[in-house]
Formats: structure tokens, sequence, C-alpha cells
């Protein structure tokens, strides 16, 4: 068994160095590092929940009770900023740190002084994003699409630009390695096609990256040019065009949800099989599903700008691109159900996520797929509609297979069961209070309230205090979340097996709990049984 | 009315607008779905939007009801144990020739609404719409193949919903009413004045950042992009106040620039442009404040609102 590649009684010579500083602030382990990827994640979660904390209570009643509509801008722009770049992106780096050596057979990622530094560059890049809250001109409100020219009225331009330059920088630093880890470290025998879903997910996700970060990046520079260097490619009168900007952006943009989204289809490709007690449904067409979606992303990005006034070729095209996407799609959610079908399940806290992800993400692709419509997305278009939409996608999608992740390898990172109990309240709140947040924005959207305003008229008013009571709940949800991880690392007496889980497969379950420092040293030796998809025939 | 009758009438509505899709062409409290509108092109969208809907429930119950169904029956705790089979071939064409033709239907449905949209061609009337930081200005261009000159005016929120707007106010935004209607933020000082049963072009652009026009009443919003001149176009049906709100983020005030349009029968618009011309020939262009409204407005009027309330500078 492969058990015996890992040397986990020689701590004092390789343990994890005892200095707090040089552990974490230089550490070149592939675990350290997720778990710092991890950690910031989840402080910028808070962050960025608390934001939205904010806009909900703005909203809870017509009228307004609690900022200025100007404040209320920079918080919706910082909300998603900070959801995006900070929690949803960086907790798929962080599992993938620490999962893809662990479920490839790999001793660590392949550069790991580089992972350090891509790690590093996120604390900074966010404290300047953050600072400009505090300073004289506020932060920036133009919304997280930072469309031109009104993103240039704000004075943060500048370190807006230089965060976002930061963050690419990072992601693209964190994608090169993750490639690389993949295509030069699996283990003996671990071809291309025995992979796990969850390692395929982040190999095309992370090609997603360097495709479109430098995209942002090119966007962003020509903001800044705009602004402080006499450019005009956006500004009108100087001979620009502001439509140009939301081509670029959303160029990168679309790809940009996906590679939101790949990898939780990776992590929901690992859940079900393994609570299901049965291999994954289709192994080669979910890796060809999420290639194809991952193609397909590259050639709908105007479905975002379908009321700028595109010709109508052009609108024709994107939409028909757009309503391809769906299908895909479809097969991978008919793959997940088909994985549960003749299974024997169980239903732990990551199988109860992983659950109500297929659900709630279907929805959200339902919606998707009405907003494809270019004459219906003429009524939905920047309405709550939208909102409840990427929500939907978002949070119970990203969000919901992120937290499925945690608890599905939180034993096998700490040695310890979390409260499985505890686990199931944070799930059964998490799920209820998520659609009272969202749902009733749909109805929102269709009745023609417009996304990002402070205020609202009274017909708006019933559904508008549902959503923020939903809201508030939901993100006392988490606390439990908080909760549940702070006992599973510190307080937990229950040990975790090796192999957590009844039904789990996969290299990552061979080593013990928690995961020795160093893993793999030696390569293991691969199974077909062992991998979570079985023998893939054909 | 009373406000009891309001009430039933409200309940209604809403139960109209479950199951209908609603005849209601302003935001109504509880609305469930997308207005039918009231143009010649507004059912485009709605209709889509139901089909979509509803294929989208369809699939929904048929995915979710597999699902658990298995949940319930492959359950461990029930006995369960865990088949070996990982493919099958003849589902999987299935499942995926199904949603192509689906879509397929779907996509032939929208090409025809929206080369409908598109066609801007044979337009009676032209007006071209301005968006500001934050308001909107309507210019009246042309008029049943008539250039029009100097017929154009501001529109922006009136001042009650203006005043009760600013932060701890303490004014009560339900008191914002105009015939029963609440109006709050929704309503302007100057509505767009426009003809029923006319073929009206819209010209769109904007004169600082980008903005959105959109009345969900006319089934459209387009983006109001400076440097840009974008064209759409309406056919209202039915004379009546239909309001909307600047669509694309704009700034501070992007919740606070909201479109009222007044649509009246011909010949009243006819005699609204007459007085609007008249208004602007003798005076210096810096007095561009009409002398007076349309008188006749009430005649037609319909059920739901005057535009602007007589409080508004609309007295002049
Ligand atoms: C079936 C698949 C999907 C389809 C057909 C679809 C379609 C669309 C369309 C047409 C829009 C533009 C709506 C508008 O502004 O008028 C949109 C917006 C959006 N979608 Fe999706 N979508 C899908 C899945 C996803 C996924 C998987 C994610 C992310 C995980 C996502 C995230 C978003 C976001 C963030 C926006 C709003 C962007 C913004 O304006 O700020 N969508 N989607
Ligand atoms: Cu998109
Ligand atoms: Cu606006």
């Amino acid at each position: 068994m492969a058990h015996a590649a890992t040397h986990d009684h020689h701590d004092d010579h390789h343990g994890a160095p005892k200095n707090f500083f040089v552990r974490w602030c230089m550490s070149t382990n592939h675990k350290d590092i997720g778990t710092l990827y991890l950690v910031f994640s989840l402080l910028m979660f808070f962050i960025g929940g608390s934001f939205a904390m904010v806009i909900r209570a703005e909203l809870f009643k017509p009228g307004l009770q609690l900022v200025q509509p100007y404040f209320f801008n920079e918080m919706t722009t910082m909300h998603a900023l900070v959801m995006i770049f900070g929690a949803v992106m960086p907790a798929f780096v962080g599992l993938g740190n620490w999962m893809i050596p662990l479920m490839i057979g790999a001793p660590d990622m392949a550069l790991p002084r580089m992972n350090n530094l891509s790690f590093w560059i996120l604390p900074f890049a966010f404290t300047l994003l953050l600072s400009t809250l505090f300073m004289p001109g506020g932060g920036p409100a133009g919304g997280w699409t930072m469309y031109p020219p009104l993103s240039l009225q704000g004075d943060s331009v500048a370190p807006l630009v230089f965060a976002v330059h930061l963050m690419g920088i990072s992601s693209i630093m964190g994608a090169i390695n993750i490639i690389a880890t993949i295509l030069n470290m699996r283990a003996p025998g671990m071809d291309l096609l025995k992979m796990p879903v969850f390692v395929w997910s982040w190999l095309i996700t992370a090609f997603l990256l360097i495709a479109v970060m430098p995209v942002l990046a090119g966007a962003v520079t020509m903001l800044l040019t705009d602004k402080y260097f006499g450019t005009s490619f956006f500004n009108a009168a100087g001979g620009g065009d502001p439509v140009l900007f939301q081509h670029i952006f959303w160029f990168f943009g679309h790809p940009e949800v996906y590679i939101m989204i790949l990898p939780a289809f990776g992590i929901i490709s690992e859940v079900i099989p393994t609570f299901a007690r049965k291999p994954i449904f289709g192994y080669k067409a979910m890796v060809f599903a999420i290639a194809s979606i991952a193609f397909l992303s590259f050639i709908v990005w105007a479905h975002h700008m379908f009321a700028v006034g595109l010709p109508l070729g052009a609108e024709i095209f994107f939409m028909y691109a757009t309503m391809l996407i769906a299908v895909p799609t479809g097969v991978k959610v008919f793959n997940w159900v088909s994985t549960m079908w003749g299974g024997s399940m169980t239903f732990e806290t990551p199988m109860l996520f992983a659950v109500a992800f297929v659900i709630l993400f279907t929805i959200g692709g339902f919606s998707g797929l009405m907003l494809a419509l270019v004459p219906a997305d003429f009524q939905y278009h920047d309405s709550y509609f939208v909102v409840a939409h990427f929500h939907y996608v978002l949070v119970t999608g990203a969000i919901f297979a992120i937290i499925a992740a945690t608890y599905y390898w939180l034993p096998k990172w700490t040695g310890h069961m979390y409260s499985e109990f505890w686990g199931k309240v944070h799930f059964w709140n998490s799920v209820i209070w998520v659609n009272v947040l969202f749902f009733p924005q749909h109805f929102l959207g269709l009745a023609g309230m417009p996304r990002r305003i402070p205020d609202y008229n009274v017909a708006f008013a019933n559904f508008n205090m549902i959503s923020s009571i939903g809201g508030f709940l939901f993100g006392a949800s988490q606390l439990i979340f908080l909760g549940v991880l702070v006992h599973a690392v510190w307080f937990s007496k229950k040990k975790a097996a090796d192999r957590v889980w009844e039904g789990a497969k996969g290299l990552e379950w061979t080593v013990p709990s928690p995961a020795p420092y160093h893993t793999f040293e030696l390569p293991p030796v691969i199974h077909e049984d062992e991998l979570a998809h079985g023998h893939v025939e054909d | 009315m009373t406000s009891g009758g309001i009430r039933i009438k409200a309940w209604v509505a809403t139960i109209c607008a479950l199951f209908a899709g609603a005849a209601w062409a302003n935001p109504e409290p509880g609305q469930l779905n997308m207005t039918r509108g009231v143009t010649e092109w507004s059912s485009e969208p709605y209709f889509l939007n139901n089909v979509a809907l509803g294929v989208c429930i369809v699939i929904g119950i048929v995915v979710f009801g597999a699902m658990f169904v298995a949940m319930f029956r492959f359950r461990k705790s029930r006995g369960a144990v865990a088949e070996k089979w990982s493919h099958n071939t003849t589902l999987e064409v299935v499942w995926t020739t199904i949603p192509v033709i689906i879509l397929i239907v779907l996509a032939y449905l929208a090409t025809g609404g929206l080369k409908s949209f598109a066609d801007t061609t044979n337009s009676q009337m032209t007006v071209k719409v301005t968006g500001f930081q934050w308001k909107w200005r309507y210019d009246y261009v042309e008029y049943q193949g008539k250039a029009l000159d100097k017929v154009g005016f501001m529109s922006k929120l009136d001042k009650e919903s203006d005043e009760t707007r600013q932060l701890k106010s303490g004014l009560d935004p339900n008191a914002v009413k105009v015939d029963g209607y609440n109006t709050y933020l929704i309503n302007v000082d100057e509505p767009l004045v426009v003809p029923v049963g006319t073929k009206i072009r819209f010209v769109i652009t904007a004169g600082d950042v980008i903005h959105s026009w959109w009345v969900p009443a006319l089934g459209w919003k387009m983006d109001a992009i400076p440097g840009i001149v974008n064209a759409a176009w309406t056919n209202i049906k039915e004379p009546g106040v239909y309001r909307g709100q600047c669509a694309e983020l704009c700034g501070q005030d992007h919740g606070f620039m909201p479109i009222v349009v007044k649509a009246v029968p011909k010949a009243e618009f006819e005699q609204w442009l007459a007085q609007k011309q008249q208004a602007a020939q003798p005076q210096p262009p810096a007095q561009q404040q009409p002398a007076a409204p349309a008188p006749a407005s009430s005649s037609a009027a319909p059920k739901t609102a005057q535009a602007a309330a007589p409080a508004t500078s609309h007295q002049g």
C-alpha cells in the first residue's frame, strides 16, 4: 500500500520549522502555503461579508437610514472585489496547493519559492485596496466592473489598479505553479486521464487564469493612463470608446466567472462519489465538459453587454454561444445525479453541501439560460434578477463547494474530526437563509428594480426586507462555520482515520491524518481501484 | 378610493401577477413576474421569459425529482449497496441531445424578437435621450417627418422624493404618492410626453458617464453612452404613465434618476407639442420653462396616476 511512501517518523529531520516567522512567512511547503491561502480567504470572506451586511442593512427598508449613496457604492464595489479576488479565488488556490500534490502523489508544488511569493503578494494587495476606504477621496465606487468614464471619476484609481495588478501577478504565478506541478510531478502511473476530476478542473482553470489575467491587467492599465497620462483609450472626447473597455473587461470577466466555478465542479466531483460510494459517472465526459466550458467561456463575453447597442449579428452570435454553454453544464449536472443513482449514500456535512450545490447551482444555471435570451435580457440586464443569478452560481455554487471541500478535507489537514452536529447546524442554516436571501431577488428584478441602488420604491419593500433578513441570518450562520473550524483545529478530541470517509478513494487518503509535513517523498504506487473514478473504461 | 379597496386591488393584482403575468405596467408590491408591457414589442421579452421559465421548471422537476428519488432510495441506512457502473452511452447521448433541441427552439424564438427590435426604420417620431449625472434630457427631434426645434427639457427626480430620500430625512417614503400609487423615487418633475400608436425612434446617448434608459413597460433598456448614439424604438398601445429608472451605475445618485413616460392620445400630444413649440419661440433661450401644462391631460388619463404631481414645477 502507498502508506509506506510517507515518512511521518522523521519529524525532527524535516518537520515544520519551530519558529513562527520562519514557518509561515518563509514557507515553501505546499501544505503551509495552502493553509495560509485558506486562512486569508476566510478572513476576506468575513470582510467582504461585513460589507454585504452594510448593503443589506441599508436596503432593509425604503429610505436612506444608514449610509450616504456614495459610501453605498463603495460597499458594493469593495464587496465584489474582496469576495472575488480575496475570498473565492484564494480559497481555490489554497485547496489546490494543499490537495493537488497529495492527489497526484507529488512531494510538493513544482515551484515552492514562487508559491510563497504568490501568496504573500495578496495581503499587500488587499491592504492597499482596503486602505482606500480610509483615504480622503474614498474607495473605488464605480462597481467591480470598473466601467469608464465613471470609474475614472474616483480618486482611488491608482491604488485600485495597482491592487488589481498585484492580484493578477499572484494568480498568474499560482496558475503557472499548478500547471507545472500537474504536468511534471505526477507519480509514475498517474496518467492524465487517471487524475482526480478536481486536479483536472484546476489544470484547465490555471490555463484560463494565464490567458485572461493579463487582459485584465491591460484593461486597468489603460484606465490608469487615461486617468493620469492623457491617453484616451476610453474617452470619447479624445477619440476613444467607452465600450472598448467593456469588451476587454468581459473578455477577462467571463472566463473569470468560470475560474470561480470550474474548481468547484472538481470538488463536487470528488465529494459525491465518496458519499455515494460509487465511482463518478462518466469520468471522461466530466473532464471533457470542463474543457469545453472553458473553451466556450472565451466566446461569450458580450452577453454582459447586450444592452450597449451591439450590432444585430453580434447579439445573435453571443446569444447562441452563451446558450451552448448550457449543454456541457447540463451534462455535469446529469452526471452528478447519475453518480448518486444506484449508490449507497450517507449524508455527512460535505455531502449535504454538495447536494445543495447541485440543486442551487442548477437554479443559477437556469437563470443564466434565461439571461442569455437577448430580448428577455433587455429586461433582466442590470436588474436584481442578475444579482440573484450570479449569487446562486457564486454563493451556492463556488462558496458552497469551498465549504464542502473544507469539511471534506479538514480531518486530513488537522487530524481531528469536526463536530458533525454543528456542521449540520451550519449547513441547514446556510441553505435555508441563502435562499431567503437570494430567491426573492429574482422577483425584485422581474418587477423592475435596478441593481446597485441604495434606495428603492415602496413596491420593492417587502421582498427587500425578506432578503435582508435572510442576509443577516446567512451572515450569522457563517459564524457557526468559524466555530466549527476553531473547534476542529484546536479542541476536537476525535482523531481522524487516514481514510477519513468510508467511501473515499484517491491518494490523499493513503497518507496519515493529519498529513505529515512532507508526503510522497518517494512516489506512491498507483492502484487503479484506489482512484476515485475506478477503472476508466473506453 | 379607500385604502382597503386599494389593498384588495393589490392582492388581486398580485394573484394576477403570479398566474397570468400581470397587466401591471409599473412595479406593484409583491409582483412576481415580468410585466407584459404596453407596447407592440414588449410582449416579446415577456413571452420569452415565460417560455424559458416554464422550460427551466420542467427540467428542474425532472432533474431534482430524480435526485430526490436517488437520495431516498439509495441510502446506506436503507441497506442500499453501491453499484459499480459508471457509464451509459445511450443515456449520455439522450441527455445531450434533448437540451440541444430545447435550446434550438428557444434560440429560434429569441432571434425573432431580436430582429424585430433591431428594426428602427419607418419611425414616425424621433426623440433624443441624453443621460447626465443625474438627470435625463429629452429633445424632440422630429415628428411625422417634420423637424422640431427647441422642444426639449431636463427631467429629474421630483422634489418630494428628493427630500424624502435624504439620509435620515425623517420623511416617510410611503407617503410619496400620486393618486394613491406610491411614486417614491420613480417620479420626475417633468415627464417625457409621447403619443400612443406611433412608432417612436429613440436616439440615446450620454453627456458624462454611461447611463441606461429603462422603462420596464416598454420592454427594453438601452445604454446611454458618451460619444455613442444608440437607437431603439417603441410603439405604445395604451395611454398611461410608465415609470422606470436608470439601470447603469452612474455615480452616487444612480438610484435617483428615474424616468417617466407619459403616453397620451395623438391629438392631445399634438396639442402639447404645439404649446411647447410656441413657448419656445418668442422667448430668449435662457428661459426654458414652458408656460402651461397640457390642459386636457385628465381626459384620457389611465387609472394609475398622473405623471407629475400638481405640486411639482410642471405647473410652471
Ligand atoms: C449556464 C451557465 C450560465 C449562463 C448561460 C450565464 C449567463 C449569464 C448572462 C447572460 C449574464 C449577463 C446578465 C446581464 O448582465 O444581463 C450573466 C451574468 C453573470 N454571471 Fe452568469 N451564466 C452562467 C453561469 C455562471 C457561472 C457558473 C457564474 C460564476 C460562478 C456566473 C457568474 C455571473 C456573474 C458574476 C454575472 C454578473 C456580472 C456583473 O454584471 O457584475 N454565471 N450570466
Ligand atoms: Cu458571462
Ligand atoms: Cu445610473
